[in-house]
């Protein structure tokens, strides 16, 4: 929607399509200024931080999955890890390879849905998939086929694609034999090789030339691409260990907003997800990938957030190789489980989610129950760096038809893949042009 | 955009909730180009941009009302729905959100927000069967895809879905699972949860969480005597009964006649 007056222009969405949860987005121009862009998130509250108090610390990851549909492994791996620090435990071996494995799966999942379903459209200009499958009939089923192996790595590993239930506190419920992993390997060996045809078509999509100078966060680990394990570092000097998340990040409540606003403390907006992952841990990614990533013109950086649907299919094709990897070395654990022994403690967990870092911290009492939680997800910490693009965005396409230029501001926030749901505490697009 | 005049036409709503479900309907990757055939997507927002006006043939709800803008909403979508189908816990008991239900909501918004005063929410979240008319519910947290294709399948082509309502029980046995809570002394919901996920927990070693909701007639205070038996403490079967499906009647019910004022 869109209103005219002589001066003034405003571009409005009332309810974003293809993201996930609930957005609208504002924009005003005055005099071909932009003067004010607002995200808007009204996905309610529902108040997960609150009612985690008084839960057992056990109950984490099934109740924090439920966060998110579509990422909820990263709930599960960030709230595990962070009761583990909080009780003295540390799983490693196979566990720890296995875990990789799952959130491997939630990566391809959750990346091919977004660059085959929501994203790609955008740049072929269809309304959805479904569409788009009509002139690409191939190009859309080949995507579903690499989804649903990312789905079923999760359900064989979770039990399930949505809510898994076989990850607890100290590793898994029941752990697959090597026979079971196996026989994943002719499939995965079909995805890799789907994720690198998935690479050079985004590769050839046409993209708007529009670089900007963010602040990319993410977790570094001294030899992996990032999952669970890592310090948080940016391109801007940060390098802390994660319990310090809260002494360099801050959170702000806006008021067209139910997703708190996160800043880096004395900057300002930063980004997180698959580009800030790409741009700072691009010498962790095996030769495989950073060989697919020079034919796509983007080696070592990038810094376009509409070429992050190529940084997509790389990490889908990163994940396909490392689970493929994990496959071949694993040796079956001889327990499960690390026992776990309750006690009083305070924990910190940040994983990679699909979308960017989620950081969780929990403070435990003597009998293992929660007295607080606090959870911060990647849309949060994006939803400033998403106004700001669309800014500097608006201002430079400002001759656009409002047809046109409605279409690009959605493609702009599809970028980061917002996933609104995540309104532990999280779109509509107006554009008022003056 | 397809102009046959005879498909019937889908409408997927959304309420509080983690978009799981709908995500299922994406999810079934072998059947979604069939049912996207079979159907005009007339309103499908996280799926596409394009919307159709009402009235819709079938709707799908997920999702709870929590907000005095949602009790509006599901008025105008059952006005403008032939037949209206819930999909997954929260729309069907309220889901986890409807923990602040059994606490003071402004509290919780104290406790999540800095500026409570941008917050509205109602002190309850609550079932859409307990605002409008439901044809059907679907069960689950999330719902089984498979039974979703089945529901939508059996309102496009006019007859009643086929999703049984005994217990998850049942599902074990046929799937082969030796018994969690007789062979290991595994507390587990399995004899009183609604059947439709395939008995997953138990064939990973974990009781039932409950998380597809009561059965039908469920005998839970007798499950909750085997629980102390097994030495459960009732604080523990309190908060079996209190997470995903806390709202429902059957469970409500059970985990308030453990709960002990301190």
């Amino acid at each position: 929607m869109s209103t005219k007056n002589s001066t003034t222009r405003t571009f409005q969405v009332d309810y974003l399509a293809r993201v996930e949860g609930e957005g609208a987005l504002y924009v005003k121009v005055k005099d071909d200024r932009v003067t004010d862009v607002k995200l808007k998130i009204f996905e309610p509250p529902r108040f997960f931080e609150a009612f985690l108090q008084g839960r057992q610390y056990s109950d984490a990851p099934d109740i924090t999955a439920r966060i998110c549909g579509i990422c909820p492994i990263a709930y599960q791996m960030s709230s595990v890890h962070a009761m583990e620090d909080a009780l003295g435990v540390t799983v490693d071996g196979p566990l720890r390879e296995l875990r990789r494995m799952i959130y491997c799966g939630e990566w391809i999942e959750s990346h091919v849905l977004h660059v085959y379903m929501l994203h790609a459209p955008d740049f072929l200009g269809y309304q959805d998939a479904i569409q788009m499958a009509q002139d690409h009939p191939e190009v859309v089923q080949n995507g579903l086929k690499l989804k649903k192996i990312g789905n079923a790595l999760v359900t064989l590993l979770g039990g399930r694609e949505i809510h898994p239930i076989n990850v607890r506190v100290g590793g898994f419920y029941k752990t697959p034999t090597k026979r079971q992993l196996r026989e994943l390997t002719d499939d995965l060996k079909w995805a890799r090789d789907t994720a690198l045809e998935t690479v050079r078509f985004t590769a050839g999509l046409p993209f708007p030339d529009f670089e900007q100078d963010y602040e990319f966060v993410a977790l570094r680990h001294p030899d992996e691409y990032p999952f669970n394990e890592g310090r948080l570092v940016s391109n801007r000097g940060l390098d802390i260990d994660i319990k310090d998340y809260n002494e360099y990040f801050t959170e702000v409540h806006v008021s067209h907003s139910t997703a708190l606003h996160s800043r880096i403390k004395e900057r300002d907006a930063y980004f997180v997800g698959p580009l800030a992952r790409y741009n700072l841990n691009y010498d962790r990614l095996p030769p495989l990938v950073q060989e697919a990533a020079r034919e796509a013109g983007i080696e070592g950086s990038c810094k376009n957030p509409f070429k992050s649907i190529i940084v997509r299919s790389l990490e889908t094709l990163y994940a396909c190789d490392e689970a493929l990897r994990i496959i071949d070395a694993y040796e079956e654990p001889e327990a499960p489980f690390v026992p776990i022994e309750p006690h009083a403690g305070v924990g910190h967990g940040c994983s990679e989610a699909p979308r960017g870092i989620l950081y969780h911290r929990y403070e435990l009492d003597d009998k293992g129950d929660i007295l607080h939680a606090q959870i911060v997800p990647p849309t949060s910490q994006n939803q400033k760096t998403i106004e700001d693009d669309l800014w500097h965005f608006v201002e430079k396409a400002i001759d656009l038809p409002d047809d046109k230029m409605l279409w690009h501001c959605e493609q702009a926030i599809r970028n980061y893949d917002p996933c609104i749901s995540c309104s532990v505490h999280f779109l509509k697009l107006d554009i008022e042009r003056e | 955009m397809a102009t046959t005049q005879q498909k019937p036409k889908l409408a997927v709503w959304k309420f509080a909730s983690c978009d799981g479900c709908q995500l299922s309907l994406l999810d079934c990757e072998d059947e979604l180009l069939a049912v996207a055939g079979a159907v005009d997507i007339a309103f499908f927002p996280e799926a596409t941009r394009a919307t159709m006006p009402g009235p819709y043939d079938v709707s799908l709800v997920e999702g709870s009302i929590t907000t005095e803008e949602d009790i509006e909403r599901i008025q105008m979508i059952r006005q403008s729905s032939t037949f209206l189908v819930t999909i997954g816990a929260c729309a069907t008991a309220g889901g986890i959100q409807a923990l602040r239900n059994f606490k003071d909501v402004k509290e919780f918004v104290d406790i999540v927000y800095a500026r409570p005063e941008y917050i509205s929410t109602l002190e309850k979240s609550t079932a859409i069967g307990d605002h409008v008319f439901v044809d059907f519910e679907l069960r689950g947290c999330p719902v089984n895809k498979y039974q979703l294709v089945e529901v939508l399948s059996a309102y496009i082509n006019g007859r009643k879905p086929i999703t049984p309502s005994y217990s998850v029980c049942m599902e074990c046995k046929r799937r082969g699972t030796v018994c969690v809570m007789v062979a290991h002394g595994t507390p587990c919901l399995g004899p009183i949860t609604h059947a439709g996920c395939g008995a997953i927990c138990p064939a990973y070693n974990r009781g039932c969480y409950g998380c597809f909701g009561p059965m039908e007639t469920p005998n839970t205070s007798s499950l909750a005597t085997w629980w102390q038996q097994l030495g459960v403490q009732d604080v523990d079967i309190v908060r079996a009964f209190r997470s995903f499906n806390a709202y429902s009647e059957a469970f409500r019910k059970e985990a308030r006649a453990h709960e002990h004022q301190e």
